[in-house]
Formats: C-alpha cells, structure tokens, sequence
C-alpha cells in the first residue's frame, strides 16, 4: 500500500456513504451494548429493510459517543438528532424523525446542545462515535494513517520526536512524564533491539477511558505505536490489555489483522524499509501490572511485580531492551500531533499541561460518562456544567480524581484548573481520567477506606510498606467507621501514611495514602465525628461509640 | 549492547569521603567503609530485590528515598544513612514485620539466631505501636528434614533466589497478592512432595527467621550455617 492507495480508500468509503441521504448511528460500545444496543441496531435494519428504505438511509455501529448513563444512545447524521435509552421498539419512531422529521417520543430526545456535548473539546475521541470501530476503511475515511504515512515518507525519527516534545504532550498514565523526553531517552538507547509497549491495563475503579478509546478507534493507538516504533527504532510493539476488556481485545484484535492485510503493520509499511509487529498481550487481573516494570515482568512470562528503578524501561526494560511504554491515551494523541503539528497541539491547555485530558465522569454527578475537555478547565465546569451537577439537589462535598492514587479535592478548590501541577498542590493528582464525585450523602472514612482496600488488596506483596502498611492503614479506617478506634489510631494512621508513601518501592504503594491523606486533611471533622462522638455525619458507616480507647499494641 | 564503562566514583556517605566504581551499590561502598545500614531481603550473592526497604537512605538532590542495596553510585553523591526519618521508618518497618504474621521469639527455632530479632535489638524496636494481624498460616513439614512454618515467613524470598539462581532447581515461588502472599515449593504442592527439591537445604540456611528450619531443633536450637556463604559468588560465576 502506498499513500495514493490510502487516498483512494478514504474516497471511495466517503463516496459510499455519501450515496445514503442518512446515516444513523449507533453505540456499540461496551456500556451501550450492555443495554442492548445490538437489538436497536438490528430492529432498525430489519424496519428499514421493511420499508424498503435500505439503499437512502445506512445504519452503522460506532464507537462510545460519551453520555454512558443514557444509553443506548443513538445519533442521526451530524448529531443535530440524538435519542437517549433506546429500546428496540422505538426503532420506527426513530426512523420517521430522520426521514421525515416527524417528532420523536419525548422520553427518548436528547438534547445535543447539552453543555455535555458542547463543553467538549476533541483530540482523542474525535472520531469516537463517527466511525464504525471494526472498519479500517472508516478510520482511513476520517484522515487515518495519513500521519504514519507522513512520517515513515517524509520524516526522519528526530523530526518526529520533535513534533511531540513541541507539543507539550505529557504522559496520560496518571505520572504526566513529557512524552517528547521519554522518546528521545528510547531514540538515544543503545541496542539493536527495541519495543514499544502500549499500557492498557487499566484498573482504576469508576475509569474507562482507555477501553473506550480501544472499543471506539483501535487504530488509531495502532498508528500512534507505529508512529513511535519508527521514532525511537523499535520494529515490536506489545499492547498490554486486561483480559477483563474483552470488547476491547476483540476490536483491537480485528484491527490488527485489517492493518496487517492492508500493509499498515507488518513488513515493509507503506513499501519502505520500516517494519513494525504488534502482539496483544492479556492481563490476568492485577492492578499492580499497570506500573511499568510490573507490566514488563509480566510480558515477560514473570509474576507481575514492579522492580526497582533506574534503570527506566527507557534503558533498560522488556528483555533488557530499551523499551518504549506509554498509556493508550498517550497514543492516541499522536497522530494528530503528527498531522497538525506540535505547535497546534500546545496552542491547547495550559501553560505546562498541554492539549486535552478525557476523564470518566462517575458517581454522584447527573451526566455520567466519557468526557474530553482542555486542560486547564476548571473542576466546577466539570461537574457542574458538562456533568449537570449533582441529582436531587443534594450538596457537593468533594470530587475525587486519579482512582486509588489520587486525593479528594473540597468545595473550596473547585475553581482550581485540570491540569497536573494544580491537581498535585492540593494532594491529588491527574491520574489516569478517572474522577468520582461525591455529595454529602458520601461518608469520607468510608472512601478513604474504600481506597485503603482496592490498596491492599492489589498491592503485590513485594515490599514491606505497601504489604503490611496499607493492610494496617485498612484496618485502621475500619476501626474509625465502626467507631472501635481511639486518638492513638489516628496518630498511628499519620505515621503511617507518611512512611508508606516515602518508602514503597513502586507507584502503588508510593501514592496508596493519598485518598486517606486527602480525606485527613480536608475533612478531619468527619473523623472526629466517628471516633469522639460515634457518629457517621453522612450516616454511611454505623459506628458504635465505646467507653474505652481500643487497646493497641502489644 | 555496548558494555557500560566503569568509572571511579568519589562520594560521601554519612560525611565520609568514599571511593567506589560506578557499578558498586551504595550498600557495597558503605561495607567496605564499615559503614552499617540495616538490610533484610538482601543476602551478598544473591541477586538484590529491593525489596525490605530497611536499607533505605537519603541522597541530596533527591527528594525520593533510594534502596541503598540497588542504587549504584555516583560521583558527588551525598548519602545519609542515619537520619531521625529513615530511623523512624526503619522502626515502622520491622514493626510492620513482626505485626504481619507470628513471632513469638520465646518459641522460635530460631531464637537468638533470628536476622529479623537481632536487627530489631539493633533499632531499639523493643515493643510494636501497631495491632497484630495474626493470619491462619499452616506449617509445612511434609519435607523428611526441613520444615517450612508460614508464620514466620517475612517474605524475604531468600530461599526463592537462592534455590533458583544457586542451586538451579528454582523449587521455590510466591503465589498470592499483598499479605496473602506465600512462599510455595513447586506449584503449591507440599514440600515433601517437591519433584524438583534437590534436598540441598541451602533455603533453610539462608532464610533470616525460624521460618525454614531443619527438623529436631526445639527453640533457640536452629542455628544457620552459612560458611557456604562466601561461595554464593563463585558458584555464580561458574554458572555463567
């Protein structure tokens, strides 16, 4: 395949769909699927095919358009018609809006001028809900592979590694290393053999970008690790996934082969001398893995457990070979990187969070879902303007980002901008894009135990801090909500916190504390309450209040 | 790849001035200066895990922490080795140890001839702040000689590298996550049934604690032999 092959593609499938007079899109993500999204998308076959209707109005199944707890979601055209929890009974209605504009059933609009959708600003899931995942011919049609084509023609790997460090792109894991750097370390590494790895294992509880991003546009995570193999010089890439994902491996899967058979992985890409294979690798279900050197360990046929660092995987990783690993979202930056350049991408965000971040809004929040929004929003037009703000009225009381790693942030610093210097100054941090919200019906103990276990229960046992400290941080935070706990607990529990975080050995013991150290922090009279008064101020926990201090110790 | 040159380093440690190549560790420089920082899961020999976080120092410049038994040095390292933090942390991590499972010292095999006793001694740890956790583990003495007493175990794997990278027969692993990891010898099967222990008995003499020990020692009884310690180097280099 050459680029005028490339070309004829995208124009051939935009010439096919543009012979239908409607296009109507459904969400054949995983949340959507759920909920039978696969039923409405046959009944609205079977019905066009009834009215003979076929040949004028397609139906397609695309990637997550965003606004999970409505769905099954379903669009028409440019999105100006949107339905909301459709059922396949209402495939007809459907079907008369768009062809004849009739109104739809009430209980099935959605209004597409939400601030949901209109508050976005799209990089990464721009085509999430315009193509139809299982297609390389859609994502060639929306300007795919064009960048992989450019650089691997026209680009030497610095000139490449220049566009990104120029963008400003810092690692969308949660560490927010500078991308741009992280490359230039792998280019530089000596070594005739080189990998790229894509890190999917992602396991923060209430986050789903990743395997949205994965279900909704595999290739174009296919591209960016293409792109990067040729940047740093690597010709084998892995995508390490976990097996819990299996749409996600499924579509990733069918990508690979389309773009093995279509000359766009493989040998010689785009009939040049660059080769580059990749392999899904599964993940058998430990949070621990999403930290390099575990996911490395693991790759390589080892128990997952992190291993002490220098040397970076940048030197020294998969096999002692410089390694390349980044998060999928990371990847799916890239091309558009490439295609529009460093400097467009920088012209987004802040001054030192460059470009866009998509979060999983959840929890107490009214619009739950996929969001992507420019750095340097603030944390109340999250949740009040895109996220519709809290049901029933209730009273925010906090909002927690980065999953088990990162803090919870109070009313009072909701103006403060996304981006992963402000997160970090307030004790959270920008995480992976996971970002739960809480109201006063949320006991804070209770979440900052909650954390605690996810903690210890997927800490790898390598190392004695995280081991034994977050089981004995745990137990404290349960001795609190059941009101056993005295004033020495806390003390214990601020000794803890401070050891564990300085001494583990890899990032989950390392930031294991901070949902608790957050929780201490801004919201200490909730842990007063339990422990002097054996009262649970949100009525979570049911403390019972005892005479006497528990005894501690030996 | 290229092999990495070796330079020598000049560094201060504890305000001594040392000399050391650039592929020595922090730990192996203070040793040679006689300079003590407490370790657990290191054994000299095996391969270093960093994995107690007892030998845990300060380098100026870096506001992390640094294993001192897997962080090279480097020339112009400043290294604190004894600090009111790091003695506080250290303090906390062996109380974590003897909170995590069961040592009663009084009952141990190992009694007077403990790693994990003797460094407490060293600290000054004398009582624990925190609960015990006191999970059900099982004593293994399926083995005709040996015998493997999960309550002791503080997860050093010792006996795993030592068993794997020494004598070859890697009969040793780990199974389960956090504190409910375990040492296991083949797959979870008992010892006496191993297909792969060679009897060599080099786990038992390395294990810092009662938790390995031979059979027909009553506490205080089981002392470590570990002459053959001297030789782990040799016996890799032959390996290679």
């Amino acid at each position: 395949m050459n680029q005028d092959d490339l070309a004829n593609i995208a124009a051939q499938t935009k010439e096919s769909e543009n012979r239908y007079d409607h296009v109507i899109k459904v969400c054949v993500a995983a949340g959507c699927l759920s909920a039978n999204a696969d039923q409405v998308k046959t009944q609205l076959e079977s019905e066009l095919k009834q009215r003979g209707l076929e040949t004028c109005c397609k139906v397609k199944g695309v990637g997550c358009m965003g606004l999970c707890a409505a769905g099954p979601l379903v669009a028409a055209d440019t999105n100006e018609k949107m339905f909301q929890a459709v059922t396949p009974a209402d495939a007809s209605a459907i079907i008369d809006t768009v062809m004849d504009d009739k109104p739809a059933p009430p209980a099935i609009v959605m209004d597409s001028q939400l601030d949901f959708f209109t508050g976005q600003k799209k990089i990464v899931l721009e085509n999430s809900g315009e193509i139809d995942p299982e297609r390389i011919e859609d994502y060639i049609a929306a300007d795919g592979y064009e960048a992989l084509f450019h650089v691997i023609t026209k680009l030497k790997p610095l000139g490449v590694i220049e566009q990104v460090t120029k963008s400003g792109l810092r690692g969308r894991g949660g560490a927010g290393f500078p991308t741009g750097l992280k490359w230039t370390t792998v280019y530089k590494a000596s070594g005739t053999q080189k990998y790229v790895i894509c890190n999917a294992d992602e396991g923060d509880p209430g986050a789903f970008m990743d395997r949205s991003v994965l279900e909704s546009d595999p290739h174009r995570v296919l591209e960016g690790m293409a792109i990067a193999a040729y940047a740093v010089g690597a010709n084998k890439g892995f995508i390490y996934c976990r097996a819990e994902y299996p749409l996600a491996v499924k579509r990733l899967r069918i990508a690979i082969r389309q773009a093995e058979s279509n000359g766009l992985l493989g040998m010689n890409i785009g009939d040049t001398h660059f080769d580059f294979k990749v392999e899904i690798r599964l993940g058998a279900g430990a949070f621990v893995c999403g930290e390099e050197t575990a996911l490395i360990a693991s790759i390589e046929g080892g128990r997952g457990t992190p291993r002490p660092r220098p040397p970076f995987p940048a030197q020294s990783g998969l096999w002692n070979a410089p390694t390349l690993i980044n998060n999928v979202e990371t990847f799916a930056n890239i091309a558009p990187i490439i295609r529009r350049g460093g400097d467009w991408y920088a012209s987004i965000g802040t001054d030192k969070s460059k470009g866009t971040k998509v979060f999983a809004l959840a929890g107490r929040v009214n619009n739950t879902g996929l969001i992507e929004v420019p750095m340097g929003i603030t944390l109340r037009d999250i949740i009040f303007k895109l996220g519709g703000g809290i049901p029933e009225g209730r009273k925010f009381k906090a909002v927690q980002s980065g999953g088990p790693s990162g803090g919870c942030v109070p009313e009072q610093f909701l103006d403060i901008p996304v981006d992963y210097d402000s997160l970090a100054s307030v004790g959270s941090i920008m995480g992976s894009g996971g970002m739960i919200v809480m109201d006063e019906t949320s006991c804070m103990v209770d979440v900052a135990k909650f954390f605690m276990d996810f903690c210890m229960s997927e800490s790898c046992g390598k190392c004695v801090p995280c081991r034994v400290g977050t089981t004995q941080m745990h137990n404290i935070l349960e001795r609190i909500s059941e009101g056993k706990a005295g004033s020495k607990d806390l003390d214990l529990l601020h000794r803890l916190t401070g050891m564990v975080k300085a001494a583990s050995l890899c990032g989950l013991g390392q930031t294991a504390p901070n949902p608790t150290l957050t929780t201490l922090r801004y919201f200490m009279d909730e842990y007063r309450a339990h422990i002097e008064e054996g009262r649970c101020p949100a009525g979570i926990c049911h403390p019972v209040k005892v005479e006497e201090e528990a005894e501690v110790g030996v | 790849m290229n092999k990495p040159t070796i330079e020598i380093c000049t560094l201060i440690i504890e305000n001594l001035e040392c000399g050391g190549r650039s592929d020595q560790t922090i730990l192996e420089v203070a040793e040679e200066y006689g300079i003590f920082i407490p370790t657990l899961c290191r054994l000299s020999g095996l391969s270093n895990i960093g994995a107690c976080r007892m030998c845990m120092v300060e380098v100026k410049g870096n506001n992390k922490l640094q294993p001192a038994c897997v962080t090279k040095v480097q020339e112009g390292m400043e290294v604190t080795v004894n600090s009111e933090r790091l003695a506080e942390y250290r303090k906390l991590t062996l109380e974590m140890l003897f909170s995590e499972r069961n040592h009663i010292c009084s009952v141990c095999v190992t009694n007077g001839h403990c790693d994990l006793q003797a460094l407490a001694q060293k600290l000054g740890v004398n009582h624990i702040t925190m609960p015990y956790i006191h999970p059900h583990s099982h004593v293994d003495a399926s083995h005709p000689r040996f015998i493997a007493d999960h309550n002791r175990c503080i997860l050093c794997t010792r006996c795993i590298r030592v068993c794997a990278e020494i004598e070859g027969a890697h009969t040793w692993d780990l199974m389960g996550r956090g504190t409910k990891a375990r040492v296991i010898t083949d797959l979870n099967r008992p010892w006496g049934e191993s297909e792969s222990c060679t009897g060599c008995g080099k786990c038992v003499q390395v294990c810092p604690t009662g938790a390995l020990s031979e059979k027909g020692q009553a506490a205080g009884e089981m002392l470590k032999r570990r002459t053959f310690l001297p030789y782990l180097n040799m016996m890799r280099e032959v390996g290679r």
